[in-house]
């Protein structure tokens, strides 16, 4: 029994919060690493183009409920998701044609499209907190849980609950269900085939006749596309607050480098490795200890290795450590 | 047009914009504009000698300024004996231990070979050292905490003149630069980015959290000044007798005349530094971090040990951050950490940067003054042209309102812009380098 209790406490309070964030994670660092691989440049503007996608579909989504139409038990972001992801599409692509764009046919170097991206990043920003402001904004409806922490524990007997929130149940489908797609894109359609080509080696695709243009384009729709989606799923998890948007750039961009920067599957494997270090070392282990542990090795302290505040710190070592022994990260990125 | 005098037709501007702004709204914000404007330039120094004379990408900045501010408080405030005798030897003594584990682990891995036997003495001292300092660290914490917390709760600073703050500011700072220069400086540009933001984000962090070192967000309040207070000018006749032949009552008087005596501290600063950099930039010193910033290979190629140029420069640099956070915390007379934000002290500074010019000192300079005008400026402006773009609606008018009450946002849009316009059209500033 105290094994069962221990894993259950183990799922509500770890593993399930540390896949949803993990899903979350890996989907802002895809959209990092296919700008990477693309585009060849740090996108610091990443943060903010999800809070910025977020925003669209919160609006939309306050206006559909304002209208009376729901998903029951599902949230209504998922009906607003679309709209949001065209409007932040049309804003990239716009945003390329009138400053990317410039920077590349000038062949500049990678760390000038950076500092360019600082620039975007500010837009976007004030863009953001002009039109929704910078507090917290809830748009979540429909059923909270999946499973409550009370029946669950009605349904198996034990002591301890496990709570499901719908909003996590979502995240990993979703997360599922795009990122499958995005690899049957790229490995199975024309256009993911030349943008991979194009990511490989840019001058043999543009000698076999590549379109540029159009990869790059097809690129910031798909980041669009995934920056929106992993910015409403953290949203609806937690809540939406422009700063902590812009905050999340660095766990992504851990998650990016740790995986290797350029390579997909990278990428969603250093969200997971990024998600469950910050969980795992800023969770109070007491507890599960006092089940497994006899009465007599019972911790006094709550045996957690850092207070929350300090999951920057976690995101920001194992970064460090994996540049340090293996640079080009756990899965062979480019190394530039 | 030569460069002389654009050179001081722009700094002439911003005589202007200052004056102006004394003429036109109060000499008291006009002055408030000239000391964060000082202090800005030194910033946008400290960045362009990393960026503009050798090319590191350091967004890191925050980190740096904060450390600053910890050291004034560090250095100025008058000690806590009940905490010193309550933990503040164990703290230490905890903190010690940690490290000496850090390095036990470091020497370990340079002395024996690789295999199991280094691997799982890694582990052991990792996890021995990491939970003997826990046990030592908590008790003591909790211990200096528990001390008058709502006043105190800290082990308090050193008691010495604030002024001695601002050069142990930039050694602090030196310090942290040298440990991130150490791990990070090998890697590639975007890396070193990614690094610095995190590891200013870490000092924030700490700062916030760890109470018994500057009583984190309960904040430290009530700084020692290198001035007089207003209230004791203002009750010294002599003082008022001055003040009231210039034509001005007490009060305006005192907050005019300290300002100003903060106005002159940081331009003999500004002065000190700028000296230093021309002279450095002008080196064989200088001339050589150019040469690494603009090829490498042949700098490398040529004798030079680029990657220890990279730290002695990103430490400097780092330094001077430091320097003029330590100042800030001076001008401001308390610390707040809740107040640090990544845009506010580090992109804001590259903003200056990049739009006074990398890679020459004076560019920097102007770009501390003008981008921070703008940003003190760009608030009331906004509200003036929103006001005007409202006009029109009735009052009560949803959308007036959400616009008034958003004005306020309009200064990130308002940056952003500028950078991006600068880019597009000189990217290399206002001030090129020559």
């Amino acid at each position: 029994m105290d094994i069962l209790n221990t894993l259950v406490l183990l799922a509500n309070f770890v593993f399930v919060p540390a896949i949803a964030y993990g899903s979350q994670l890996a989907l802002g660092a895809l959209g990092v690493t296919l700008i990477y691989g693309i585009l060849r440049f740090s996108n610091f503007a990443h943060g903010d183009t999800m809070a910025f996608g977020t925003m669209v579909t919160v609006l939309v989504t306050w206006l559909l409920q304002s209208w009376g139409v729901s998903l029951g038990p599902l949230p209504t972001a998922l009906l607003a998701l679309p709209f949001g992801i065209a409007v932040t599409a049309a804003l990239v692509l716009w945003t390329d044609r009138v400053v990317y764009k410039f920077y590349r046919k000038q062949k500049a170097k990678p760390v000038i499209l950076v500092i360019v991206s600082m620039g975007v990043m500010f837009v976007m920003n004030g863009l953001v907190r002009f039109i929704i402001g910078p507090d917290d904004q809830r748009f979540a409806d429909g059923e909270r849980f999946i499973i409550g922490a009370r029946d669950f524990k009605k349904m198996t007997g034990l002591d301890e609950g496990l709570a499901i929130k719908t909003s996590q149940g979502l995240t990993v489908v979703t997360a599922v269900l795009v990122v499958a797609a995005l690899f049957w894109f790229l490995n199975h359609t024309r256009t993911g085939k030349s943008m991979r080509a194009y990511s490989d080696n840019e001058d043999l695709a543009l000698l076999s006749g590549i379109n540029p243009e159009r990869v790059v384009a097809v690129t910031w729709i798909l980041v669009a596309a995934l920056a929106t989606v992993a910015g409403v799923l953290y949203g609806l998890d937690k809540s939406f607050k422009p700063f902590t948007y812009f905050q999340l750039l660095l766990p992504i961009f851990a998650s990016a480098i740790v995986g290797g920067l350029g390579s997909p599957l990278g990428a969603i494997a250093g969200g997971f490795v990024i998600a469950f270090s910050e969980v795992t070392i800023t969770y109070a282990w007491k507890k599960a200890a006092g089940y497994i542990l006899p009465e007599s090795l019972a911790p006094d302290g709550l045996l957690q290795l850092l207070a929350v505040d300090y999951k920057f710190a976690v995101s920001f070592v194992i970064l460090v450590v994996v540049l340090l022994f293996k640079p080009t990260g756990l899965f062979k990125g480019k190394s530039v | 047009m030569n460069d002389t005098v654009k050179t001081t037709a722009l700094f002439g501007l911003v005589a202007v914009l200052i004056l102006g702004t004394g003429f036109f709204q109060s000499w008291n914000s006009a002055l408030g504009i000239l000391n964060m404007g000082l202090i800005s330039a030194i910033m946008a120094m400290g960045v362009n000698l990393q960026w503009g004379f050798a090319g590191l990408f350091n967004v890191g900045i925050m980190g740096f300024v904060g450390l600053g501010g910890l050291a004034t408080v560090l250095v100025s405030m008058p000690p806590v004996p009940a905490a010193w005798a309550a933990g503040g030897v164990n703290i230490w003594v905890a903190l010690l231990v940690g490290a000496l584990s850090l390095a036990a682990v470091i020497l370990v891995r340079s002395r024996l070979p690789q295999g199991n036997l280094r691997a799982v003495v890694t582990w052991v001292l990792l996890i021995a050292g990491f939970a003997i300092y826990r046990s030592l660290f908590d008790p003591a914490r909790d211990a200096i905490e528990k001390v008058n917390p709502a006043l105190e709760g800290y082990l308090g600073g050193l008691g010495l003149p604030v002024l001695l703050a601002w050069p142990v500011g930039g050694l602090l700072a030196a310090g942290a630069a040298w440990i991130i220069g150490k791990t990070a400086l090998g890697l590639r540009s975007d890396y070193l980015a990614i690094a610095t933001l995190g590891i200013a984000e870490i000092i924030i962090a700490i700062m916030k959290n760890e109470d018994w070192l500057a009583r984190g967000v309960k904040n430290v309040n009530g700084l020692p000044r290198p001035l007089p207070y207003e209230i004791d000018l203002q009750a010294d006749p002599s003082f008022v007798e001055k003040a009231a032949s210039f034509g001005l009552d007490p009060v305006t008087a005192s907050t005019l005349y300290v300002k100003l005596g903060y106005s002159v501290l940081f331009t003999i600063v500004l002065l000190i530094i700028l000296f230093l950099m021309q002279r450095s930039l002008h080196s064989p010193w200088g001339r050589m971090m150019r040469a690494i910033r603009d090829n490498e290979d042949a700098a490398r190629a040529m004798g030079k040990n680029v990657t220890r140029r990279h730290l002695q420069i990103f430490i400097l640099g780092s330094a001077i951050c430091g320097l003029a956070g330590a100042m800030m915390t001076t001008l401001d007379g308390q610390l707040t950490p809740g107040t640090y934000q990544p845009l506010r002290y580090t992109f804001l500074i590259w903003v200056m940067v990049i739009v006074g010019g990398s890679g020459n000192n004076l560019g920097a300079v102007l770009g501390g003054f003008l981008i921070w005008f703008l940003w003190v400026q760009v608030e009331p402006f906004g509200r003036w042209l929103m006001e005007l773009v409202t006009a029109g609606m009735e009052p009560g008018n949803a959308l007036r309102e959400h616009l008034l009450a958003s004005a306020a946002h309009m200064r990130l849009l308002t940056m952003g812009l500028v950078m991006l316009v600068m880019l597009r059209f000189s990217p290399r500033g206002l001030l090129p380098e020559k």
